[in-house]
Order: structure tokens, then C-alpha cells, then sequence
């Protein structure tokens, strides 16, 4: 049980510094799915509390591991990089399907089987060099986003950080059969793959998470009045543009509320 | 008969001047991080870099519309005095805080895509900060407020679909909401931060 929950939070992980989420303090339909309510922090104090201990935990390990894992080659950084997100496609490719774009899906599935082959275990990305399309993730929390349910409560999460409950939700469909790598690493019946390789590979990818936002953290943190909700903010929006699969800002999800900068406009 | 031949070439000619000045927003954007990237790319201090980009934005940023945008609704409850105080503070705040973000930066390289006319009052500017060695590409699209064409302003950044101008709003919430709406608290949060 204790693994379990180990691996559920590892895949978290994965899940919150890699996505986002987005809207109201309900788990339900959205009537409307362009005009999303405000996203409720139902646990304000309890979350401020987790956020300053993550903060700690960050400045005590994983910022320091994160900056020495900068100090690795950049060929090493790059195709450890590489072969993660190649393995996150065996979480997308499901979602894709999930959320009808099977085009998509058939896409990422050509791009795992090169990547994972010819590209030495995904380290190389080869698709991306054939001319591929650009790689968007996709996970459960975002499926449920595009089936129109709202994120419910703003939560954050001992040591993974900012989500919601529809992406905390969303996260635990992997370890109940929705990640074919969780599978075969916990369940399969192979001499190379165990529950501690599946923990490192999602370990060394929040480490490259990190790793490539040490600047803009640090660059966050100083410039903000209120570093908690300037993270939630621009987790929510985040969220909200990948289950809408914006790439650039669009006026009806950012300003919701567009009618306080009408009033400036007179 | 000459009276109205003088009003005709005179409203001819102010239409003329209002064609030749008007700035578009596109223009305008490449100008501004041309300018931008110059100081950046100097080998000069970083206070005086900073200098130079709080310059350019209160040149190119609408300071007030901003300011107005992250109150909110509460600034309907601000009297004239607390106003003027804010407006006061967050400028200094805003100029502090957009200068040192950006003088993160050395020699940025930015190219505008693309424009779209989004009504009379916005037009949005797509832009790409070329990748290096160190960071990958990255997406800023800039919401230019054209009511006056003359003179376009930047009312918001927004970063791979992130917006600068929500998060500030957002934050100055988050503020006052634990502070019982007290605007002294915030006053006092960004007079902390200008004096840091």
C-alpha cells in the first residue's frame, strides 16, 4: 500500500510540474466550457502552509539536485530529457484517444516507436528531426478538463506542488491501468523494469523540470508581492490553456473578467 | 468661398497628420524590444540598465490602465487621496519590478510575427523570443491598446499563454482578501518591494 501511494505521488509529480488546471470550486459539468468560474482556494491556510514547506524542501534538496544535475554534459541532460517526455507519450496517447483526436494519437504512437527504437530508448528525439508535429502532452486530468468537468478546489500537494482535485483525480487513472510504463514496471513480469526503475524515471523527470526553470523561479520569486499566488495564478491559467490546447493567449480564457479593463478604456 | 476652401485644406491636412503618425501595433513592438534589446546588449551596469528599461516603459507602457486592471472592482471603493497614493506606488512598483525582470536578460533577440485586429481599442502582437544554447523558444504576445493610434500602449504581456497583467491582479487579490481589504496593507506590500 505503501508503494502505491509512493508511486501515485511520484506520478503526481510528473503530472504537476509538467500540466496544469483551471476553473470552480465544484467537480462538475461546466455549462459554459469558454467561460470557466473562477478556480476557489477552499484550503487557503492549509495550502499556504504545504506551499512554505515545499519551498524549504526545494531550497534544502531539489533546487540543489536540480543544479547539479545542470552540471551533467548537456548531451546527458538533453537525452535524459529526451527519454522522459518520450515515455510520457504512453500517457498521452491514451488521452488523445479519450478526447477523440485520434490523428493525434497515431501521431505520438509513429513518434514513441521511432524515438523508442531508432531513437535509442527516446533519447534521441528522431521524430522531432523527421519534421514531426510539436509534442503537446495530455494526461487524465486534462481529459476530464475537455470533457467539461470544472478542477474543483485549488489543492497543493505536499512536495509535488499546485493542483486541483480533478487533476489529483485525474492522476490516480495511471496507476489504475491508465500508464502502460506503470504496468509493466510494477506488474510486468521482465527482468529490466521494477518499481524503483519507475520511480527514478519519474524522479529524474521533475529534476529536469526544475533544472530548466531554476532562472524563472528565482526570477518569479524576487518579483513578486505574494509568491503563493502568483504560482497559483499562472498554474491555473497554464492548466487551463492545455485543456484548450492554446498555445497562445486567448482573450475569452485570460481575462475572463474583460469587463474590469472595459471601464479603463472610457 | 475662401473661408470654406481654407476649413476644407485644413481638415485635409489634420487628416494627412493623423495618417503619417499613426504607429501600428506590430511597428510599435519591434520598435520597443529593438530599443529594449539595445540597452540590454550594452556593456553598461546593471542599474543603469535598469534605468534605460524603466524609461522605455513609461514611454510604451500604460502605467495607470495597468495599475486600474489589478485592483480590480475594489478601486471603485478607493477615494481621490488613495488614488493618487496607489497610483503613486504602483508606478514605482511596476517600473521596479518589469525592469528587473527584464534585466535578466542579455542581447534578447525578439522577432514579431504577426498582428490581429482584435476591435477598435486592442489590437494583439505575436511575437517570438528567438531560443538559445540555454532556453528554448518562447512565445510573448503583447495586447497593444490602439483607442489612440497615435500613441499605442502595452496594456499586457503575455508569456506561452500566460498573462502578466492576470497574475498581478490576481496577487494584488490574494492581498487584500487576507488582509481584510485593507489597501493600507498593500500600499505598505509595494512600498516594501520599491524600497528592497
Amino acid at each position: 500500500m505503501l508503494k502505491k501511494l509512493t508511486i501515485i505521488i511520484f506520478t503526481t509529480f510528473l503530472l504537476s510540474v509538467s500540466a496544469n488546471a483551471g476553473s470552480d470550486g465544484k467537480l462538475e459539468l461546466n455549462k459554459s466550457p469558454s467561460i470557466e468560474k473562477k478556480t476557489k482556494d477552499c484550503f487557503e491556510k492549509l495550502n499556504r502552509a504545504t506551499f512554505a514547506f515545499n519551498q524549504g524542501l526545494d531550497k534544502v534538496l531539489i533546487k540543489p539536485i536540480a543544479e547539479g544535475y545542470r552540471n551533467l554534459p548537456q548531451p546527458i541532460q538533453k537525452g535524459t530529457g529526451n527519454a522522459a517526455k518520450n515515455l510520457s507519450n504512453l500517457i498521452t496517447i491514451p488521452n488523445n484517444v479519450l478526447q477523440g483526436d485520434v490523428k493525434t494519437a497515431i501521431i505520438n504512437t509513429g513518434r514513441f516507436v521511432l524515438n523508442t527504437t531508432v531513437g535509442l530508448l527516446g533519447t534521441i528525439d528522431v521524430a522531432n528531426k523527421m519534421g514531426f508535429p510539436k509534442y503537446e502532452k495530455e494526461d487524465y486530468g486534462q481529459t476530464l478538463g475537455a470533457w467539461g468537468f470544472g478542477p474543483g478546489c485549488y489543492i497543493v500537494l505536499p512536495v509535488l506542488g499546485p493542483s486541483t482535485i480533478r487533476d489529483t483525480g485525474g492522476s490516480f487513472a495511471n496507476v489504475f491501468g491508465g500508464d502502460p510504463f506503470y504496468n509493466a514496471s510494477i506488474h510486468g513480469n521482465n527482468e529490466f523494469l521494477s518499481e524503483g526503475v519507475f520511480i527514478t524515471t519519474k524522479a529524474i523527470n521533475g529534476i529536469d523540470f526544475r533544472a530548466n526553470n531554476i532562472e524563472s523561479f528565482e526570477n518569479l520569486e524576487k518579483n513578486s508581492l505574494d509568491f503563493y499566488a502568483s504560482v497559483k495564478s499562472l498554474y491555473l491559467q497554464d492548466r487551463e490553456n492545455k485543456i484548450k490546447n492554446n498555445t497562445r493567449g486567448k482573450i475569452d480564457v485570460i481575462y475572463s473578467d474583460e469587463g474590469d479593463w472595459e471601464e479603463i478604456n472610457d | 468661398m475662401k473661408i470654406k476652401k481654407f476649413l476644407l485644406i485644413l481638415l485635409l491636412s489634420n487628416l494627412n497628420i493623423g495618417h503619417v503618425f499613426s504607429l501600428e501595433p506590430d511597428v510599435f513592438v519591434q520598435s520597443t524590444v529593438n530599443r529594449a534589446s539595445e540597452i540590454l546588449s550594452k556593456n553598461i551596469s546593471k542599474e543603469e540598465k535598469i534605468d534605460g528599461l524603466k524609461d522605455i516603459a513609461k514611454e510604451t507602457v500604460d502605467i495607470q490602465g495597468v495599475g486600474y486592471y489589478s485592483l480590480g472592482s475594489f478601486r471603485k471603493n478607493l477615494d481621490k487621496n488613495q488614488k493618487k497614493t496607489y497610483f503613486d506606488l504602483f508606478e514605482d512598483y511596476f517600473l521596479k519590478s518589469f525592469s528587473s525582470r527584464l534585466s535578466e536578460y542579455t542581447n534578447p533577440k525578439i522577432k514579431v510575427q504577426g498582428k490581429k485586429i482584435l476591435n477598435k481599442n486592442y489590437t494583439m502582437v505575436n511575437s517570438l523570443l528567438i531560443a538559445t544554447s540555454e532556453r528554448p523558444e518562447i512565445k510573448i504576445d503583447w495586447r497593444i491598446y490602439t483607442k489612440n493610434p497615435n500613441n499605442p500602449l502595452i496594456r499586457d504581456l503575455i508569456i506561452e499563454g500566460l498573462s502578466l497583467a492576470r497574475t498581478q491582479k490576481e496577487e494584488f487579490a490574494s492581498i487584500l482578501s487576507s488582509n481584510d481589504n485593507d489597501i493600507n496593507v498593500l500600499f505598505k506590500t509595494l512600498v516594501e518591494f520599491s524600497n528592497n
